[in-house]
């Protein structure tokens, strides 16, 4: 309850950096695996997960396909349901955090309701989980400012570019305030410039918010830029490489790229992909 | 030298080949064509032409050739009533010119590029009412001039004359078969192939029991349960709703079970999230996004409904109806009635489809396929 309280009123305060390493945790996984079985026979997509999300800190899981970052991500939103092992959200089964709406979920596509209009795929979840009409309206206004689409709320998702329309379903994601955000490769679709500027109005939104993040990407430097810990993952069975405890400010300019501080950490994650991944050919 | 239209040229020697042969018609009755109409006849072509070579491409061009070709065509229409049958091969060139000179109007009609508004949607409508009008006037013109038999083909002014004589019995017979019969079925029968698709998602062995049968249903015959709704329903007009109903209920299922799974999977995985409720996603969901499939089967089931009431009323009804008109008046050999009901029923068919092809666009504006992109 202390935690869905302290998201509700997230909003409205702008805070400092939040203390990365001594929050509660908020997922925890062990000895996680989930098979698939396919008409090929079964698929290893998670083996023996150990992992830990801890409250405030942003992670990011990188991995070539098939590496079962998704997966993960997916079985933390209870959309997929692990073969053996235990995994807990907020203390709770993801199911029962699920119910509890304890999460936002960001896909790789915008996936807006064409009949709808900005502001009203906002409202979406607000009317399912029953919020009242003042409500609705006051977090419309207020989801979209935080990810600068004020003046956009009567457009319809296909009168806008790639990327407002998935700041507006990351606005859709965070107007009922979860303070879990789970993200699966959100700008995968976007092209490098607007890729970039959305990466640093998330980070912005992150520390504005102190939300807790789970961000899935193949990409290395939007890995290293976003993330205070990064999740190195290979496939063929899924399963986790290398942890990476981000050791850059969490004021991030996007210039702090070209700094040796990020460049060692980026050469870290790719050479846990490295040593993870077996080309076959 | 420019190049002058096709059509104008042979219009062209149409006219002068038609001038070669006159009189127009052999002066069997009392009012054959007179000298003075003939000439004005052949004038108003000839200035056609000329105004169709002289590349008066303009608005103004077209709008005078609207007048000239057809106060010619109507003038040779006029002449030939009363004269069936005595139409000389000047008459067909000349009326074949005048054809030709208002296929070359719409030519340049429809390569008009207008500023205004108005006047392109009145435009749009000219094109295919010219198209139309011209379907009526060479069948007015071939039926009369060449006195084909009325029991073949009766003159649609003969048709319009019967039509503007038989109001009330059309009345009475669109009110029977359309607002009763038809509108009474296809509510039920759309409706319930609505609600059985819903139950059949909701409910899986229904889907898989429910489908096949269905099927079955449709490809029952409907000359084959007409006679027998008839003898479950009485012979008014429940028992033509009835067979409207068999008719419109499979389309309308098929329609709306593809359109419920025509929702992606991420968007039903965002519902999921959401902890959203079967009927939460249901209505806000899976239904908007069906609406495609259904309006589909709504306009589909339009025009099968109307087929359904009038064919089904072959077997057993009250002494009113479409359907009931036409086998009782083809056995009188009132042809002309028989066209007025197939008149009526293009309209009220036409009529019925517009309606929901319009509410179809107010309701699916955001389909890809209306919002055009």
């Amino acid at each position: 309850m202390s935690v869905s309280a302290a998201a509700a009123s997230a909003g409205n305060v702008a805070r400092g950096a939040a203390s990365v390493s001594s929050g509660a945790t908020v997922v925890s996984a062990r000895q996680l695996s989930l098979t698939f079985e396919t008409n090929d026979g079964p698929v290893n997509a998670l083996a023996d997960i150990d992992l830990d999300v801890r409250k405030g800190e942003f992670v990011s899981f990188i991995g070539p396909s098939g590496c079962g970052k998704t997966t993960f991500l997916r079985v933390i939103a209870d959309l997929e349901k692990p073969t053996s092992g235990t995994i807990s959200v907020n203390g709770m089964t993801p199911e029962q955090a699920r119910q509890k709406r304890a999460y936002g979920y960001v896909f790789q596509a915008a996936g807006l309701f064409p009949w709808r209009t900005i502001e009203r795929n906002v409202t979406l979840p607000l009317e399912i989980m029953g919020y009242s009409s003042a409500e609705q309206a006051e977090r419309v206004r207020r989801t979209l400012e935080l990810v600068n689409l004020t003046g956009f709320e009567k457009k319809f998702p296909w009168q806008l570019s790639g990327g407002m329309q998935q700041r507006a379903s990351i606005a859709r994601a965070l107007a009922f305030d979860a303070d879990l955000l789970l993200m699966d490769e959100p700008f995968g679709a976007l092209d490098e410039i607007v890729r970039d500027h959305l990466n640093s109005q998330l980070l912005e939104l992150w520390a504005r918010t102190n939300k807790t993040i789970c961000f899935v990407t193949h990409s290395i430097p939007e890995a290293v830029y976003l993330s205070t810990k990064i999740v190195v993952m290979s496939p063929r069975p899924g399963r986790v490489t290398d942890m990476i405890e981000s050791t850059l400010p969490k004021d991030r300019p996007l210039e702090i790229r070209e700094t040796p501080e990020f460049l060692e950490i980026a050469h870290r994650v790719r050479e846990g992909l490295r040593a993870g991944h077996s080309y076959e050919d | 030298m420019r190049r002058f239209a096709w059509q104008s040229v042979l219009a062209l020697l149409l006219c002068l080949a038609g001038a070669t042969m006159l009189p127009l018609a052999d002066a069997v009755t009392a009012l054959p064509f007179t000298i003075a109409r003939t000439g004005a006849i052949e004038l108003l072509l000839l200035g056609s032409v000329v105004v169709t070579m002289s590349g008066v491409n303009r608005l103004g061009g077209a709008v005078l050739l609207l007048f000239t070709v057809h106060i010619a065509a109507f003038m040779l229409l006029g002449g030939i009533a009363g004269n069936e049958g005595a139409a000389r091969p000047s008459f067909f060139c000349l009326l074949a010119a005048a054809w030709l000179l208002a296929w070359r109007l719409n030519v340049v009609l429809s390569r008009l590029k207008l500023e205004n508004r108005g006047e392109r949607s009145l435009q749009r409508l000219a094109i295919p009412a010219l198209f139309g009008v011209w379907i009526l006037i060479l069948w007015e013109g071939i039926t009369r001039g060449a006195g084909i038999p009325f029991v073949l083909l009766p003159p649609p002014t003969a048709i319009a004359a019967r039509f503007a004589s038989s109001l009330p019995i059309l009345g009475a017979d669109l009110v029977q078969t359309v607002f009763k019969a038809v509108l009474a079925g296809y509510v039920i029968g759309c409706g319930s192939g609505f609600v059985v698709a819903i139950l059949a998602d909701r409910v899986p062995f229904l889907r898989k029991g429910m489908l096949p049968i269905g099927n079955l249903v449709s490809a029952l015959p409907i000359i084959g349960i007409a006679p027998i709704m008839v003898m479950w329903f009485g012979f008014d007009w429940q028992s033509k709703a009835a067979v409207v109903v068999v008719m419109t209920f499979f389309p309308m299922l098929v329609n709306t079970v593809a359109g419920l799974a025509a929702s992606g999977h991420m968007e039903r995985d965002l519902m999921r999230t959401y902890a959203s409720s079967y009927w939460q996603t249901l209505f806000k969901l899976r239904l908007p996004a069906a609406a495609p499939f259904i309006f589909n089967a709504l306009k589909i089931n339009s025009t099968l409904a109307l087929i359904g009431a009038i064919v089904a009323e072959f077997f057993g009804t009250p002494i009113v109806g479409m359907g009931f008109r036409i086998s009782t008046e083809v056995g009188r050999m009132n042809i002309d009635m028989v066209w007025a009901e197939i008149a009526v029923a293009a309209v009220a068919g036409s009529v019925f489809y517009g309606v929901v092809a319009f509410v179809e666009r107010a309701v699916t504006f955001w389909h890809p396929s209306i919002r055009g992109g």
